[in-house]
């Protein structure tokens, strides 16, 4: 690795901070979206108007800048600059090492083009020799088969099955932890 | 039956009350320890008022805390409790600590972890109870065994203590599967 390619900058997709005020009304929209919440959380959905998306995003900003716990990404198309998901490490553990990614995009219609491959080579190495962590971990429910897919693609092994542990349209769905150890990621990189 | 379920075989499920005991559950983690098995923040002194602004306040809806008392003399010898991140899922995590040392290993674990369980069965309607343990805690992936949890997987080298890298195991157990290890019901 070389110290002047930039952490930041994929082929077509970049990562950057979070507008406040222009990426609220945004991800307020994705809200709407009931696929995108599932994937995103274990939380029921809740559409959410713009201020609220703002008052989260304010209070994710807060924490960051008091715990150096995560590190939050918008990410954006390199061409015109629009917003089309956002990435994060979190929960990170500097004592062992670890943290939690999450990476999603937004619209349906901006999946499928490899901008999530993009950032996440992009968090991997931000996590691995930024971070310096020693591994990372994701959360991915078994009615996301592409999200799994996804992570093993990249690398990332199914550590934990926690069974039946999601109840989502009146069924319920084993939830994955899957894991990536900085070791195997040199290996692969 | 109501009156059972909080009432193991050797301990009953307490309520936390901070003015009896803060000082003692601060005092644990006096032993490093008790501290590293429990959790994976660094160790540190805990001080009393941390204990107390832990369970002060009104109890949340989605977190039960309990004392672990003993029924032969009602000491005060752990903390158990279960916590559930959505009640959409059903599904919730299990914890315990056993404060002294001269109490592990003597069966009050694994009462108080059945004792917890059916009251996420039996009063919360859970599906299932979860729980994470460390690779370095032999005693309590025993106790949680016994007590009808299977690991579910291994978070791999998740923890660095003492120079070395340790898992994290997850196990969890299922409602049905608890129902059928139950007595069943005379008649
Ligand atoms: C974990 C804990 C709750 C278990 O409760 P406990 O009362 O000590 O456990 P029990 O006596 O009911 O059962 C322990 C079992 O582990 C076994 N055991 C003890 N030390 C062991 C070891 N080093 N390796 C393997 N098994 C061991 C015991 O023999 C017993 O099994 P058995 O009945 O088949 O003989 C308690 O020890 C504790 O609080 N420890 C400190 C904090 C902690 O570890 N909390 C849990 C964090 S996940």
């Amino acid at each position: 690795m070389d110290i002047g390619v930039s952490l930041y900058e994929g082929e077509r997709t970049r990562l950057g901070g979070i507008d406040l005020d222009k990426d609220a009304a945004v991800i307020a929209r994705w809200t709407q979206d009931p696929v995108y919440l599932h994937r995103t959380g274990a939380e029921p959905v809740r559409p959410l108007a713009a201020g609220q998306v703002k008052k989260k995003l304010e209070a994710q900003a807060k924490e960051a800048q008091e715990g150096r716990r995560r590190f939050d990404f918008a990410l954006r198309l390199k061409d015109d600059g629009r917003l089309i998901g956002l990435a994060a490490l979190e929960g990170v553990e500097w004592s062992h090492g670890n943290a939690w990614l999450r990476l999603a995009l937004g619209e349906p219609a901006d999946r499928g083009h490899g901008y999530g491959g993009e950032a996440l080579r992009l968090l991997l190495r931000y996590g691995f020799y930024e971070l310096n962590l020693f591994r990372l971990t994701a959360e991915c429910g078994q009615d996301n088969p592409g999200g799994l897919r996804f992570l093993e693609r990249h690398g990332f092994t199914r550590e934990v099955c926690r069974r039946q542990a999601l109840y989502r349209a009146g069924q319920r769905w084993d939830d994955y932890c899957l894991g990536l150890l900085r070791a195997e990621w040199e290996a692969r990189s | 039956m109501t009156q059972e379920l909080l009432r193991g075989e050797r301990v009953r499920l307490a309520a936390p009350d901070p003015d009896q005991g803060a000082e003692q559950v601060a005092g644990w983690h006096r032993d490093s320890e008790y501290s590293r098995l429990l959790d994976s923040d660094p160790a540190r002194p805990v001080g009393v008022r941390e204990v107390t602004d832990w369970l002060g306040g009104e109890p949340k809806p989605t977190s039960f805390n309990f004392w672990i008392r003993t029924l032969a003399d009602d000491r005060l010898i752990g903390f158990g409790g279960l916590w559930l991140h959505h009640w959409t899922h059903r599904d919730a995590w299990l914890g315990i600590g056993i404060g002294e040392r001269a109490d592990w290993g003597q069966g009050y674990g694994t009462d108080a972890v059945r004792v917890l369980v059916r009251f996420g069965f039996l009063e919360l309607g859970l599906h299932r109870v979860s729980l994470s343990v460390f690779g370095y805690n032999p005693r309590a992936q025993r106790a949680y065994a016994k007590a009808g949890f299977v690991a579910e997987g291994r978070i791999r080298q998740l923890l660095a203590r003492d120079g070395q890298r340790w898992d994290e195991v997850v196990m969890g157990i299922l409602y049905a599967d608890w129902l059928r290890t139950q007595a069943p019901a005379p008649g």
